[in-house]
């Protein structure tokens, strides 16, 4: 059973959440973060290319606009491997736990699993980001030492860093609470 | 709780049988581990399981039953199934069903309540994880926060869920020694029964590691015996031996060794490793080492490093002489006082001359001393490095003696101004209560004690630009010493066979696991792939770093400041049972 629905971050770019169901105790949620764009891509290489060849023109030296091509496409390449990501995934899966999962432009995936028995909560918490209150979601991990304490706190979608939650932390509380609650009902 | 039943890959193209593993009932999961197949005699399963059990600890059992077959099972075939759960009785009794050559897959799981209580036995929902046997055998998880008083080795498979699952299978070790080949009563299913892996170099090196190891360990003890006698423990060697890196080098590597070859074996794993990453760090030293001596060798760099040595240290006294005759002149144009200059100029003048002469005293010796030292090289990197770094100290010795006169002059007068600025204002340090008191001095007291600070404070200019000039040279030299036991530090503490583990197979160093779901139909059960989420690479630096003979600086930025403030002695490379100046 498969849902999609497109939201828009606090910067106006496109956001696209997509929730499947596979069975009653596994679910899925998919949040499509905005795309890289020929402008940006085009300014950031325009803007380089051009500091490169005044310094050239300046030192006239050659190796200045070979070093600048090395540097464009190396920083594009560490970009898309290490700072973009593409989309990310939270599978949740009852009595077993959650996961986490980026997958990065450059086809890169790094996943974390959470295993059931060390969730406490999921709850929404609020930060304060320049003029704005923003919202996001994050899981609370227990403490193996203390049965009342907090371990860590663990966001979810961090990968646009800037997203606010608040238009889709409806659909994801709604449809994961059954599952934790199922669980949470068992410890 | 849903029930979750681990299913091992290998095993989804098995013929029909029973399923055997382990039931986990706090997690609900049940962990299959093989199958055994027809025809078998009940009494002759029980028993394997029961060795299996008494072997490994592990609580191995019949599960349920596992079908393989072209179409759906008939009749008969389904009762005689039953039947079989009521001989290997067990709670909740699996039956997991598969169609040849297709990708549905079904699972019931029973409360088997009787045979005469058909009615009441109840079906649950069944989940099936597919593991590969193989790695998760082979995997060892590391756990985000350990706990310091909990060993990995001793926890028994009441920890987290997983962990129990791949405790399970790494314990289960005896039901994986018999394959399909073997003419046993029992005919199992597991990653194993296409035949035993083995390897002949790694046996052949098993058996040879024995003799070997007790060999080296010998002569490695005797070393340590030698070099613990007596004789270097008399106070002019243990000191040059205490302050030489060269001999904590040494040292550092002797134990080592000693604990590599050492035929205790490894306790856990992690000891395992640490044995392993010592070996590999000790093989790539010395084969650096002997790189270095061969290109030492090949361009003669040794005869002209000798010769080019005598006149460096030459030029750099010549330069030193330089520098103190622009001191007693008029220095970046501030005024000096004459005298002070005057005698402190030529008295550090008179040991550079002391320096020079000596130096080319030992100029014949230089370059027999150079060669047997680039011989040390075949005993690894490190130990030429530490050398380098003893011989740059000796060769800046005479600037550390002008830093050690400098500093202590200054401190001399930078407590004499503190005490008489104290006198001045009419107070005195009280060292029974430890704070500044009110005094009532008598008038010539008062009358020497301001003329005396009036001295210090017009010869402090002087002394300041003298023990400054010297502790910039000082701290020049410790600088480059401190980037070569930087660079001796990385190679003794890289953990380079872990780094090739997780590099080359790096199932074997798990931070956890990942889960994808397979394809799904209704009215199916869920499928899923568990699947091993390596550890990253910084964890994995940051888990086996060797420990370092631990040369670090002990003081912060501003702690340094402060004593270079007030003129005390900086020893930023404190080695290891110093005693505290």
């Amino acid at each position: 059973m498969e849902d999609e629905q497109s939201f828009s971050d606090i910067y106006g770019g496109r956001l696209a959440l997509q929730r499947r169901c596979y069975s009653p105790s596994c679910l899925e949620f998919c949040l499509s973060c905005p795309r890289i764009t020929l402008r940006s891509l085009t300014a950031v290489t325009c803007t380089v290319w051009l500091a490169a060849y005044g310094l050239f023109t300046l030192c006239e030296n050659s190796m200045i606009l070979s070093a600048a091509i090395f540097i464009t496409l190396l920083g594009l390449l560490g970009y898309l491997h290490f700072v973009k990501i593409d989309h990310e995934t939270l599978l949740i899966i009852d009595s077993l736990g959650i996961q986490m999962t980026s997958s990065y432009a450059s086809g890169k995936e790094s996943t974390t699993f959470i295993e059931m028995g060390e969730v406490k909560d999921v709850v929404i918490n609020e930060a304060i980001y320049m003029q704005k209150v923003i919202y996001y979601l994050c899981i609370l991990l227990k403490d193996p030492v203390e049965p009342h304490g907090i371990s860590q706190v663990v966001p979810l979608f961090q990968g646009g860093r800037r997203q606010d939650h608040l238009c889709i932390q409806q659909k994801v509380s709604l449809g994961d609470g059954g599952i934790l609650a199922s669980s949470g009902r068992q410890k | 709780m849903v029930l979750k039943a681990f299913f091992p890959t290998c095993c989804a193209s098995a013929d029909s049988g029973l399923l055997v593993g382990r039931w986990v009932p706090e997690q609900s999961s049940a962990v299959v581990l093989a199958v055994v197949h027809f025809p078998f005699i009940p009494i002759q399963v029980k028993e394997l399981l029961a060795q299996v059990q008494q072997a490994s600890q592990v609580g191995v059992t019949v599960l349920g039953t596992w079908c393989h077959r072209r179409q759906e099972p008939e009749e008969s075939l389904g009762h005689f199934l039953e039947g079989l759960g009521a001989i290997f009785s067990h709670k909740p009794w699996f039956q997991l069903c598969r169609e040849r050559g297709s990708k549905s897959w079904s699972c019931k799981a029973t409360h088997w309540q009787g045979p005469t209580s058909h009615a009441a036995s109840g079906e649950d929902q069944v989940m099936l994880i597919f593991y590969d046997q193989r790695k998760v055998l082979l995997s060892q998880l590391h756990p985000p926060a350990v706990l310091p008083d909990r060993q990995a080795g001793d926890t028994t498979a009441s920890a987290g869920g997983l962990a129990a699952v791949f405790d399970t299978v790494a314990r289960s070790e005896a039901l994986f020694q018999s394959d399909r080949f073997d003419e046993g009563p029992v005919r199992l299913s597991h990653w194993q029964s296409e035949g035993v892996e083995a390897s002949i170099l790694v046996e052949l090196a098993k058996w040879a590691a024995g003799p070997v190891c007790l060999l080296l360990a010998c002569l490695l003890s005797l070393v340590s015996a030698a070099s613990a006698c007596r004789v270097f423990k008399l106070w002019p060697l243990s000191f040059i031996w205490s302050k030489l890196s060269t001999c904590e080098q040494l040292r550092h590597r002797l134990e080592q060794l000693t604990l590599i070859f050492s035929t205790r074996k490894a306790k856990n794993p992690a000891q395992l490793m640490r044995k392993a990453n010592m070996l590999v760090s000790v093989l790539l030293d010395v084969a650096l080492g002997l790189m270095l001596l061969s290109w030492l060798h090949r361009k003669d760099l040794i005869g002209q490093l000798a010769d080019a040595l005598i006149p460096v240290a030459d030029h750099v006294a010549k330069e030193l002489q330089h520098l103190l005759q622009w001191l007693m002149g008029a220095p970046a144009g501030l005024k000096m006082n004459r005298a002070l200059d005057q005698v402190l100029g030529r008295f550090f003048l008179y040991h550079i001359h002391l320096w020079i002469s000596y130096i080319h005293l030992m100029s014949p010796f230089i370059e027999r001393i150079l060669w047997h030292v680039g011989l040390s090289a075949c005993l690894g990197l490190t130990v030429a490095l530490s050398i380098l770094s003893d011989i740059i100290a000796l060769l800046t010795f005479h600037i550390y003696c002008f830093y050690v006169y400098g500093a202590r002059l200054y401190c001399l007068k930078i407590h004499g101004l503190s005490s008489l600025w104290r006198l001045f204002r009419g107070k005195k340090w009280n060292v029974l209560r430890q704070r500044v008191d009110s005094c009532s001095y008598d008038l010539d007291q008062l009358f020497i004690g301001t003329l005396l600070f009036t001295i210090l404070v017009f010869l402090l200019p002087t002394t300041a630009l003298y023990y400054l000039v010297f502790t910039l040279l000082r701290l020049l030299v410790v600088t480059v010493q401190g980037l070569i036991h930087l660079l001796v530090d990385l190679i003794n503490s890289l953990p380079l066979y872990s780094l090739g583990l997780r590099l080359c197979r790096p199932y074997r160093l798990a931070a956890g696991v990942k889960f994808r779901v397979l394809e799904h139909e209704t009215g199916r059960p869920l499928r899923l792939l568990m699947q091993i989420n390596p550890l990253p690479y910084s964890r994995v630096v940051h888990t086996y770093r060797l420990p370092t003979c631990g040369c670090h600086p002990k003081h912060s930025w501003g702690s340094l400041c402060r004593k270079l403030f007030f003129g005390e002695l900086i020893y930023p490379w404190r080695q290891r049972g110093d005693k505290q100046d």
